[in-house]
């Protein structure tokens, strides 16, 4: 894992610095709410229905022990005892008054943490992989390049006062899990024919009010020129992006305005300019970075633990854990685990202080000190032996860690919602549970298998609802609260944006909308046909049928 | 006459931004004699005649860019860029681009909701010179702000005031270290 050097360590400790300061200027006065706010959004702080909301930035989802540890000591002094974790790997504290901010970024600060740029129209933190390093189908380890690119964005002076926020996502693995295709800019790692390494780049991707898949501005870039070449891309955008309209000012509206290849001819005149440049990389410091994400000192072990087998054969419990929380390691007898953070009755991507500081033993027990955080709002602990998994799998079933259910239908991925987020039309949190409730018969989920639920409150779509598998969207109609329900949206190689099925839902009748539409699949799957499948082959037609069939239908929300 | 921050001392400005009102024409504005600094269309109607002056520089609006005055960017005086709200932020890139694409050395200012938070990326992007609007900030405001061009340090990318990025401007220690 990347280790702070002094430098790293006197930027975090200035931004400390900068920040206490104009939180003491905005306390006495000198800082209008007005000028405040983008300070503050910089730094992560919204204000929120209760209290500020502070969001910590997790670079790429990587996580020490110690790291954990200061989460839970935050939590506890200073917030309600837990932490929520969110679909771009980074974590929240809901309740924490403004002033102790300061406060809590200075202890962030000793443990190489920070909320530099997890706010605001800036770039923001690097999402990658959660199993970079260890899954067997990555041809390049993302991290040392996110870290790089992370430095390269974190205080660029130019562009953080961008039309709309940035936000860049790097993959390394066959199997895209950093949902690149949705991102201002998607980062491909791949090698061209002569070996070399580079970056397949896609640009415009997003969701929120208008989703749309990134579209391919280059297919190589080689790993020299990447800094130069976003540094074109956030030039073009930061000149030209729209500004008078908030809505319209993302990446994806001036690419869709310009149409993908104005826009690569814009990006390739400019990059002319800096290709070359000072900010070309060197090998040098290539290596210096990704010589922190060597592998850790791994044992030589069989392929096969025989009493890990011999557990998974008398356990059915840990056998059904295993099968859906545990993956594959691209080291013979080791494993990743996934605690899950979607215990049915706890909002999804909470966690207590108590179980941080839990799963911050279990790292350095289990793990090489380290944990990540996925986009799916989970833990993993990536380097477990296997012969120490059914250990693990005992503490975590103790500590309510263990819920087998990782890609299952209540793996849902939601936002903060009503509950929280001032932002919201619908709370989304109560139809987490709700659906949760009713699918509540284990071997029921393992017999639907993989499935994706996303909930957002609104159409800012922090839930990912448009490329969940199936979507729910708070919409508001007339001060109440309505969800509007898509199907076919999928993240990954194949990630498209769902289709609405038809009017809205009120809230009491969402668990039976999807034991609606699961009951369609069941009926309608060929054998062993997932549910993404079974609708992309059928369509939507028999999902509606079934749905509206016995559903006075409620008049259709407008455009939303 | 503004007080302004000049390479990192407070002084006082004699240069005289002319500004165009509401529904005035920026070609037609009426331009004073005196050290003036006009708007970009101003220049490129009036050329001949405000470069015979000497003593005239250009602003940019926020939406506009330095391509539209490249041939004379290198003779002017002083150049400025007009920030109408802070969390417009082409005005950064207009300052790059001025000082590494076209060369230019010469006094560069940044005016308008100029902010204490901005001040550091604001110098690193090439501005010597900001300008806060009118009475935004007290005499002992502005003292204190001047602090604030050193918020960060030894940043990580490279700019206008650190040419090189860190990886080439520094040997930093790494994993092995
Ligand atoms: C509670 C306070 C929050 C507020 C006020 C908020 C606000 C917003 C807004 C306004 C957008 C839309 C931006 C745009 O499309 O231009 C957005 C997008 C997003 N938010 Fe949040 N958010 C909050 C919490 C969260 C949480 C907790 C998560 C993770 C669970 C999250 C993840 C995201 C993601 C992934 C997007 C990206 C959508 C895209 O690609 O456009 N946000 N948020
Ligand atoms: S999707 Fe909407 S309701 Fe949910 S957190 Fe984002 S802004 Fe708030």
């Amino acid at each position: 894992m990347y280790r702070y050097d002094a430098y790293d360590q006197k930027l975090v400790d200035e931004r400390v610095a900068q920040f206490r300061d104009q939180m003491r200027r905005h306390l006495a006065g000198e800082l209008s709410d007005d000028e405040f706010r983008p300070v503050r959004l910089q730094n992560g702080l919204y204000i929120q229905r209760h209290a500020p909301m502070y969001r910590i930035s997790i670079p790429y989802g990587h996580l020490a022990s110690r790291q954990l540890r200061k989460l839970a000591y935050l939590a506890r002094t200073y917030d309600k005892g837990y932490v929520h974790f969110t679909t771009r790997q980074n974590v929240q504290f809901n309740w924490s008054p403004l002033e102790v901010i300061p406060e809590m970024c200075a202890e962030l600060a000793k443990v190489e943490m920070h909320s530099i740029q997890t706010s605001g129209n800036c770039i923001r933190n690097f999402t990658s992989d959660p199993f970079a390093g260890v899954a067997g189908d990555e041809h390049i380890d993302p991290r040392p390049w996110a870290e790089i690119l992370r430095q390269w964005a974190t205080f660029h002076p130019e562009f953080a006062y961008l039309p709309r926020k940035f936000k860049i996502a790097v993959n390394g693995a066959t199997e895209d899990r950093a949902v690149i295709q949705v991102h201002d800019i998607g980062l491909d790692l791949k090698k061209n024919e002569a070996g070399e390494i580079g970056f397949r780049i896609l640009v415009g991707g997003g969701l929120g009010r208008t989703p749309i898949i990134g579209r391919e501005i280059e297919s190589f870039i080689p790993w020299q020129h990447i800094i130069t070449y976003c540094e074109a891309i956030l030039r073009v955008y930061n000149r030209y992006g729209r500004r008078d309209n908030s809505f319209k000012a993302r990446i994806k509206i001036l690419v869709s305005a310009l149409g993908i290849d104005e826009f690569r001819w814009q990006v390739r005149e400019e990059w002319a300019h800096i290709k070359d440049g000072p900010n070309t990389l060197t090998v040098e410091e290539v290596h210096r970075v990704a010589d922190f994400f060597e592998d850790p000192s791994y044992e030589n072990l069989l392929a096969d633990d025989a009493g890990y087998h011999h557990h998974i054969a008398e356990d059915l419990a840990f056998a059904s854990w295993v099968k859906r929380n545990v993956r594959a390691h691209k080291k013979p007898g080791y494993a990743s685990a996934v605690l899950s953070l979607k215990k049915p009755g706890v909002a999804p991507g909470d966690i207590t202080s108590d179980q941080l500081d839990l799963v911050a033993d279990w790292a350095d027990r289990f793990s090489f000190g380290e944990a990540r955080v996925t986009h799916e709002q989970n833990l993993v602990l990536a380097d477990v032996k296997q012969s120490e998994l059914f250990t693990l799998w005992q503490l975590a079933r103790k500590a309510g860690l263990a819920t087998p259910n990782i890609g299952l239908l209540t793996d849902i991925i939601c936002c903060p919602g009503g509950d929280f987020c001032s932002l919201a039309n619908a709370k989304s949190i109560p139809i987490a549970a709700a659906i949760q409730e009713r699918f509540d018969d284990l071997d029921y989920l393992h017999d639907i298998g993989d499935i994706e639920i996303n909930i957002s409150g609104c159409m800012n779509a922090c839930g990912h609802h448009h490329v969940g598998h199936i979507g729910i969207l708070g919409v508001d109609k007339n001060g109440e609260e309505w969800y509007q329900v898509t199907i076919g949206g999928s993240q990954g190689n194949s990630a498209a944006i769902g289709k609405v099925i038809g009017p809205s839902f009120a809230r009491a009748e969402m668990a039976d909308v999807i034991s609606e539409i699961i009951e369609t699949y069941i009926e309608e799957r060929h054998e062993d046909e997932l549910f993404i499948d079974t609708v992309r082959r059928i369509g939507l037609e028999p999902f509606k049928a079934r749905v509206y069939a016995e559903r006075q239908p409620h008049k259709k929300v407008a455009n939303v | 006459m503004s007080k302004v921050i000049q390479n990192g001392r407070i002084v006082s400005s004699d240069w005289q931004i002319v500004t165009v009102a509401e529904g005035e024409e920026a070609a037609a504005v009426a331009i004073p004699a005196g050290r003036v600094i006009v708007p970009l269309a101003a220049w490129l109607a009036r050329r001949d005649e405000l470069a015979a002056r000497g003593d005239v520089g250009v602003w940019f609006a926020s939406n506009e860019g330095p391509e539209a005055l490249a041939a004379d960017i290198a003779r002017m005086p002083v150049i400025a860029v007009n920030f109408p709200k802070f969390v417009d932020g082409r005005g950064y890139s207009t300052a790059v681009l001025l000082r590494t694409r076209y060369g230019y050395t010469g006094q560069l200012i940044a005016f308008g909701d100029v902010l204490r938070q901005q001040f550091n990326y604001l110098s690193r992007c090439g501005f010597d010179t900001l300008q806060p609007r009118e009475g935004r900030y007290s005499d002992a405001e502005l003292d204190a702000a001047v602090a604030n061009l050193n918020d960060y340090t030894e940043p990580y990318q490279a700019s206008v005031l650190h040419p090189q990025p860190m990886f080439r401007r520094i040997a930093r220690a790494g994993a092995k270290a």
